[in-house]
């Protein structure tokens, strides 16, 4: 191992690391904001909407992200819209996760027995107060394991950013490798920074989990 | 005579094509407790649900001192705090401990203070004896336990009239004890409720009125000792002989 070599290079990776988490937290903030909407339209069962969601997850999901990355970047221009490879890395993410998102709540939400809403409405809870204090935090907390799961493989799915030119982790050390040829150090890096990136996320959603459970469930 | 605080009229409920409420008419006097019996299917718990508006009605009319109950109502939520609901599966927010199970309605719908909704729903804990279970969380608790809090949630709204929905069914015999005498309690109190059980010995002691509901109409109504002992329809004499049991003696 040469550790000049990685001493050297090791302000390179953390940029990168900088811009895969910059990218990757913006993509999953906007998928989170994606599946809040699709699941109201899921859930309010809005006519029309309903549908455009239906073949929007569907879409999302059976499609790999390097092909919707490959959509917006090369696509997109076509018809008039230019961006710039960093948006297209937050779209793509937002793209590919919103659907998992919304699945997500969706698994949520479902799980709330409806004689719960009903025992809260017997009590003279509106609607909304009815979601808000009884069904939110139960969906909340249901859905958590695979909310977190969501947010790690798209950090994880960030690695095909290089793709489309993005300075990313992925793209930093496949560009060391062909210049230096030191694949076991570039590679050593890569490995070590993406776990710097995903484990304390992981971390965090165990404890987030457990908190949220603290209550624990079953009425 | 005292104020009808519950008056229905010729209420029809229907599922698709089934109705299973046909021409129901009750009033329902302050202070006065129901008994609602009947086999299983015979719409005793689909009432209930139709004085809450959980159910949408076909026909008829359910007037809560004389303000129409309906899922049109645009005072839906103020009538329903008037009406205290006890569901068969307790039905506690499992997420929130006792005590917030019981002030949330409390201070988010009639806006009182989480203090003055604190002592309110601490001293009405210790009347049914749990005061010691104010801070433990739902799944902490045993059925009877459960239920006795959800009676308690209800009651701090100040309802006008209390509904029980069977709610003695899910629990082990020891428990149904417990939770029957917190209901007699109220009864002495003078609270007015609608109680639909199967425990006839319970219904007999507590009612006012016992109301005999077979496929979808009153079949009879009647003060508690002349309906169990008495039974003026072939019905509710069969019903009834359900619950007694004869050994059968066979001759060898």
């Amino acid at each position: 191992m040469n550790w000049d070599f990685i001493m050297k290079y090791l302000p390179l990776y953390q940029r990168a690391a900088i811009l895969t988490v910059k990218i990757g937290i913006a993509g999953i903030f906007f998928a989170i904001l994606i599946g809040l909407l699709c699941m109201a339209v899921q859930n309010l069962k809005i006519p029309v909407l309903r549908q455009v969601v239906r073949v929007y997850i569907e879409i999302s999901r059976n499609t790999p992200l390097l092909i919707q990355l490959f959509f917006i970047y090369y696509g997109l221009p076509k018809i008039g819209i230019r961006t710039n490879a960093t948006v297209c890395g937050i779209a793509g993410i937002a793209f590919l996760g919103g659907s998992y998102m919304t699945e997500a709540f969706r698994s949520g939400m479902e799980a709330v027995e409806a004689v719960q809403l009903e025992s809260a409405y017997s009590l003279g809870l509106t609607r909304w107060q009815t979601l808000q204090y009884v069904v939110f935090p139960q969906a909340l907390s249901i859905c958590m394991p695979a909310f977190m799961a969501n947010v790690i493989f798209l950090l994880k799915e960030t690695s095909v950013f290089s793709a489309i030119s993005l300075m990313d982790l992925m793209f930093t050390a496949k560009d060391l490798i062909g210049l230096y040829y030191q694949t076991t150090e570039s590679l050593f890096l890569l490995v070590v920074f993406y776990l710097l990136i995903l484990l304390p996320v992981s971390l965090a959603g165990s404890l987030l989990e457990r908190r949220l459970r603290y209550a624990g469930f079953g009425t | 005579m005292s104020d009808v605080v519950l008056k229905i009229e010729h209420l029809v409920k229907r599922f698709d094509d089934q109705t299973v409420l046909k021409d129901i008419s009750l009033t329902v006097r302050e202070g006065e407790v129901i008994v609602v019996v009947g086999p299983s299917g015979c719409g005793k718990s689909t009432l209930l649900r139709c004085i809450n508006a959980l159910e949408e009605i076909q026909g008829g009319k359910i007037l809560l001192n004389g303000s129409s109950v309906s899922r049109e109502s645009r005072n839906l939520s103020e009538i329903r705090q008037k009406i205290g609901m006890v569901f068969q599966s307790y039905e506690l927010f499992p997420h929130l401990n006792v005590l917030d199970n019981i002030i949330l309605a409390p201070t988010k719908v009639q806006k009182r203070s989480r203090e003055e909704a604190k002592v309110e729903a601490l001293a009405l804990l210790s009347r049914v004896g749990l005061l010691e279970k104010a801070n433990s969380f739902p799944r902490q608790l045993s059925g009877g336990q459960k239920q006795r809090v959800a009676i308690v949630r209800a009651l701090c709204m100040h309802p006008e009239i209390m509904l029980f929905d069977e709610v003695t069914a899910a629990l082990d015999p020891e428990m149904v004890r417990e939770v029957l005498d917190v209901i007699l309690g109220l009864a002495g109190q003078g609270k007015t409720m609608i109680i639909v059980t199967h425990e006839m010995q319970f219904a007999r002691a507590v009612a006012d009125r016992v109301i005999f509901l077979d496929e979808g109409v009153i079949k009879e109504e009647g003060e508690p000792d002349q309906f169990f002992d008495h039974p003026k329809t072939e019905r509710a004499k069969e019903f009834l002989r359900t619950f007694t049991f004869e050994r059968k003696h066979t001759h060898s």
